[in-house]
Parts: structure tokens; C-alpha cells; sequence
């Protein structure tokens, strides 16, 4: 699957929804399932600090395909790293570095990257591009 | 109906008078709790920015024509309202600031010049970054000591380990007359007299007692109160800084400009005298003309009717969160005002408030501008409902089930 149909895979998932507590019914979900980074990879150089919440990101480059491991002490913010992991994992560090992550504001969650949430999320995503940058 | 001369209490009827409370949010009816962070304004301070700029728009204090003589009236007439709500004793004595956070600093900056190395400032544990940063910039500048006044864990300070830091050194005592993030009430008039005793001054941070508690100067004896115009219902981006007379008169200017002016030349300018000598350039006009009229709208009710709602309101939400399994009230001092403040074990503030506001509800969460307490306290944050007299015990039912249901779907 291409990074864009992974992102159209996303969008549709979230149009079944009717209501914002069932898209956060969704979110948290997938925030309890997963267990994306090891406990000890959890250190202050892989630390993102927020506002609102904190967020933990490592990168590895295999077989020219990057894997990004993160974590949130918050579910919410967990989950939205989930649906971004899933889009960007196992992709080129070259197709990372110029995708637009569109889906986000299609499934209405561009609040969470907004400068009024300062979650975190803004500086991962810039920590990914960045790795995927250094990676090229 | 007028009971003295003051409005009768009635929630409905001063709900009627704040539009911005009769909105849906996500199509739900909005529930305003975040009322420590800014209140919302009611249609006659609406009505009266709406005029100024409509009518009476002119700079003041220079002009010699008819708008401008109005605009310099109607700011000044502001001045002499606050003057008389906050019962001080000369209008000289009130300053118009951009708000709590610039009244604070301009006492640091202004006040802090008569200051040498090696005095100290006093704050407490439970201050805002906005009287904290302002001393430390300070004691940076100038080589002054901050020394912090320890807190217990009901959120109170500790009356002994205050008076044990209070020495002929301490040249400032800056303290919050009520905590933003905790509801703290502190004994202001009694830290005053303590101040006081060993030659210090005292500055009260007064951004969440403005519009909860009758508030004398006089009688609190404090040498600096300042206070922001958004939290009292008036516009944002103006505040006022009261300061005594003689104390004012002693501080240099904080910043230059035009209106704070004598004469000028190239090889000396002389000052204004005061209060313009602390308001540099043109200020803002229309914002504090409209703050004078929120202080008209809220003083045209009794405090104590206001207060005796809202404490109701803050008694009941807390008694009902208490009800569920792992919430825990962060701040219980015995003397507080409405804000409720608490976390949920095991789960993020932050997560709370997102599935809050999908529900049509603002309250904050975080650290609320006060870090170091939340450091005290162990936590990343907390959740906090602050209630303001529009609000209704109906509202508090909603949010109860609002917050069981978001607990219920995080866990």
C-alpha cells in the first residue's frame, strides 16, 4: 500500500463516524493498544515536551525503509501517533520527508497540531521529517 | 428588583446578559468553566466598546477638540470608578496597565531600581509564572534573592516557614490573593501586617480575587495591587496596577514615551507627574473605559450573593467528583473561592479535557501557569472547572455526567 492510499484508508474509516465521541471512542482504542515503545527507549534525548502532554519518539532506518516507536503519557495524543505511524512505517526516508500529512485535517483532528494544543504532536512530526531528512 | 441599592440575585437573569453563554459547541450548549483563565462579558460592556469606537474615538489628554475631550473624560471617570471600587485613596494612585502580568513587571522593573543586591523578595509556592519570572528577571538584574514560602499539601501556606523567611533582607513580599490553580484564599491583610513589620512592602497579585471578593486597599493595607480587566468581565488587554502614592512617587518610570512627559529635549526630559508618569503612549482607551463599566455591572450586585453562589456551585461539584473512584481534589484549604481543581488516576488531564470539550464544555487543564506547584503536587496537570456567578448548579449535573462518561471511555 502507497503512503497515500494508507492515508485514504484512514479517511474512510473515519467517515463512519457520526459523532466526535465516537471518532474519540476510536482514537483511544487505538491509544490503549498500543505498546509502540520499549520502556527503557523511553529517555530524555527521545523526549518531546508539550504542553499538554509529552510525547516519545526513536527512529531506525531497515532495508532503507524507516520504523519510528513512540509514546504518549496521554491516550488521546497516543492514539493520533498511532494512525501516524501506521501511514509513515516502512516507508523511504525520501517519500517521509515530502509527504503531506493530510489526513489529519480531513478526519478533523488538525486541533491536535494547532500551536493552541502544543501537545507535542507538531514537534514529532517535525522530529520525523527531520529524521527522515538526516536518513535521505 | 433593588435590594438597598443593589440588584437582586438571580442566575437567569444575569445569564441573559452574557451572549457568548448562549452558543452551542459542537452542537451542544455551551458550559463556560473556565472562568480562572477569562470571564465572558456582558452586553452592556459590549454596547459601550461598540459606542466608543462608533462615537467618541479620539486620543486623549492632548487634543483641544470635542472628541478628544470626551475620550480623556471618559478614561479618566474610569480611573475615579476604579479608584472608588478599590477603595483607594487618591485616583493618582491607580495605574492603567496592559494587565496583570505588565503591573506586575512594572513593579519590578520601577520598584526593583531602588533595590540593591542582596535584598530579597518573598513569594509563595503557589504563584503564577507571572509572579515568579518578573523576580527572577530582578534578581538577575539587580543580584536580589527570591526566596519561596512553602506550601502544605492542602494547598495553604505555611504561616511558619513564612514568617521564618520574612527578615529585615526581604524588601518585597509578592503573593496571590487567590491561587489560579489551587482556589487558595490567602490571608493578604494579615501577610500585609507581617510585611510591614520588618520594612517590607507588600504586592498583591489580586488576577483571581477581582471578581470573586469586595476588594479595600486601605484596609488590606497592601502597597501594590494589580488586577487584569478580562477576568472581571471587562475587555481583554488592559489591567490596573494600585500602587501608594508615596511609594509611586519614589519609582523611576518604567517606560518612556509620549504622556509620561514633563518637557523634552535632546539633553534631559523631566517626567509627568502621577499617574501619567506610568503610562507611556497612547493607552487603551476604549478598554478602559469598558472596564469601568464591567466593574459598574458587577458592583450593581452584592458580593456577598455572588459569592455565596459561586461557593455553592464549587461545594457541590466537588462533593459529586469526589463520588467517583480515583479523583483526587488538588486544593483543599479552608478558606477558598470556586475553583475546582482535580486529577483522575491514571489518567491524563489532558485527555479529560479534549473529550470535555467534544461535549461542550471549556474548562483548562495543565499546569496552569504554575509549574512549580505542580512539581509540589507530583502531577503533570490537573483538570479545572472555575465558576463565575453566571453559572448554574443545572450546568454542574451536565458536567458531572460529561466527566463519568469521559472517565468511563478512557478507561
Amino acid at each position: 500500500m502507497t503512503l497515500e492510499e494508507k492515508q485514504q484508508e484512514i479517511i474512510q474509516d473515519f467517515a463512519i463516524f457520526d459523532d466526535w465521541m465516537e471518532k474519540y471512542e476510536y482514537i483511544i482504542e487505538l491509544g490503549k493498544e498500543l505498546p509502540i515503545i520499549q520502556a527503557d527507549k523511553k529517555t530524555e534525548d527521545r523526549l518531546i515536551i508539550g504542553c499538554q502532554s509529552q510525547v516519545w519518539l526513536d527512529s531506525s532506518l531497515e532495508n532503507g525503509k524507516m520504523q519510528f516507536y513512540a509514546d504518549s503519557d496521554a491516550i488521546i495524543t497516543k492514539g493520533i501517533i498511532g494512525l501516524l505511524i501506521r501511514v509513515l512505517n516502512n516507508e523511504t526516508p525520501e517519500d517521509i520527508a515530502k509527504v503531506d500529512l493530510h489526513f489529519i485535517r480531513e478526519i478533523g483532528l488538525q486541533e491536535h497540531l494547532s500551536i493552541t494544543r502544543s501537545n507535542g504532536l507538531v514537534s514529532m512530526i517535525k522530529k520525523i521529517k527531520m529524521s527522515a531528512l538526516m536518513a535521505v | 428588583m433593588i435590594q438597598g441599592n443593589k440588584k437582586k440575585f438571580n442566575v437567569r437573569e444575569i445569564r441573559e446578559q452574557f451572549p457568548a453563554l448562549r452558543q452551542l459547541i459542537y452542537g451542544k450548549n455551551l458550559i463556560y468553566f473556565d472562568n480562572g483563565a477569562t470571564s465572558q462579558k456582558p452586553q452592556m460592556v459590549l454596547d459601550a466598546i461598540n459606542l466608543y469606537y462608533s462615537k467618541d474615538n479620539a486620543n486623549i489628554h492632548r487634543g483641544v477638540h470635542y472628541m478628544s475631550q470626551q475620550a480623556t473624560n471618559g478614561y479618566e471617570d474610569s480611573r475615579r470608578t476604579i479608584q472608588n471600587y478599590l477603595n483607594a485613596e487618591k485616583s493618582e494612585e491607580i495605574i492603567f496597565t496592559k494587565g496583570t502580568t505588565d503591573g506586575i513587571n512594572l513593579v519590578a522593573f520601577s520598584y526593583g531600581q531602588l533595590l540593591s543586591a542582596g535584598d530579597e523578595i518573598l513569594i509563595t509556592a503557589m504563584e503564577h509564572h507571572s509572579n515568579i519570572v518578573p523576580w527572577q528577571m530582578l534578581c538577575e538584574r539587580k543580584g536580589c534573592v527570591l526566596k519561596v514560602a512553602p506550601i502544605n499539601k492542602k494547598g495553604e501556606l505555611i504561616m511558619e516557614a513564612f514568617d521564618a523567611l520574612l527578615s529585615k533582607k526581604t524588601k518585597l513580599v509578592a503573593v496571590t490573593h487567590i491561587s489560579n490553580a489551587l482556589g487558595t484564599i490567602n490571608p493578604v491583610k494579615e501577610l500585609a501586617k507581617k510585611a510591614h513589620a520588618v520594612g517590607a512592602k507588600i504586592l498583591v497579585d489580586g488576577a483571581q480575587s477581582i471578581q470573586h471578593t469586595k476588594i479595600d486597599v486601605q484596609d488590606m493595607n497592601c502597597d501594590f495591587f494589580v488586577f487584569s480587566s478580562h477576568k472581571v468581565f471587562g475587555p481583554t488587554g488592559v489591567g490596573v496596577l494600585y500602587g501608594k502614592e508615596a511609594l509611586l512617587e519614589k519609582m523611576p518610570p518604567y517606560q518612556g514615551g509620549g504622556d509620561m512627559i514633563l518637557k523634552v529635549t535632546f539633553e534631559r526630559t523631566t517626567y509627568n507627574e502621577l499617574p501619567y508618569k506610568f503610562e507611556a503612549g497612547t493607552p487603551h482607551i476604549a478598554g478602559v473605559i469598558c472596564l469601568a463599566k464591567a466593574i459598574e455591572f458587577l458592583s450593581s450586585y452584592d458580593m456577598e450573593a455572588i459569592q455565596k453562589h459561586e461557593i455553592e456551585l464549587a461545594e457541590y461539584a466537588q462533593d459529586m467528583l469526589t463520588t467517583f473512584e480515583g479523583v483526587h481534589i488538588i486544593g483543599e484549604a479552608k478558606k477558598k473561592t470556586s475553583v475546582v481543581s482535580f486529577t483522575v488516576d491514571g489518567l491524563h488531564p489532558f485527555d479529560i479535557g479534549t473529550l470535555l470539550d467534544k461535549q461542550g464544555i471549556a474548562v483548562r487543564t495543565g499546569h496552569h501557569c504554575t509549574q512549580p506547584l505542580m512539581d509540589f503536587y507530583k502531577i503533570p496537570g490537573t483538570i479545572r472547572a472555575s465558576f463565575a456567578f453566571y453559572n448554574t448548579k443545572e450546568e454542574i449535573d451536565f458536567f458531572i455526567s460529561a466527566v463519568e462518561k469521559s472517565i468511563n471511555m478512557l478507561r
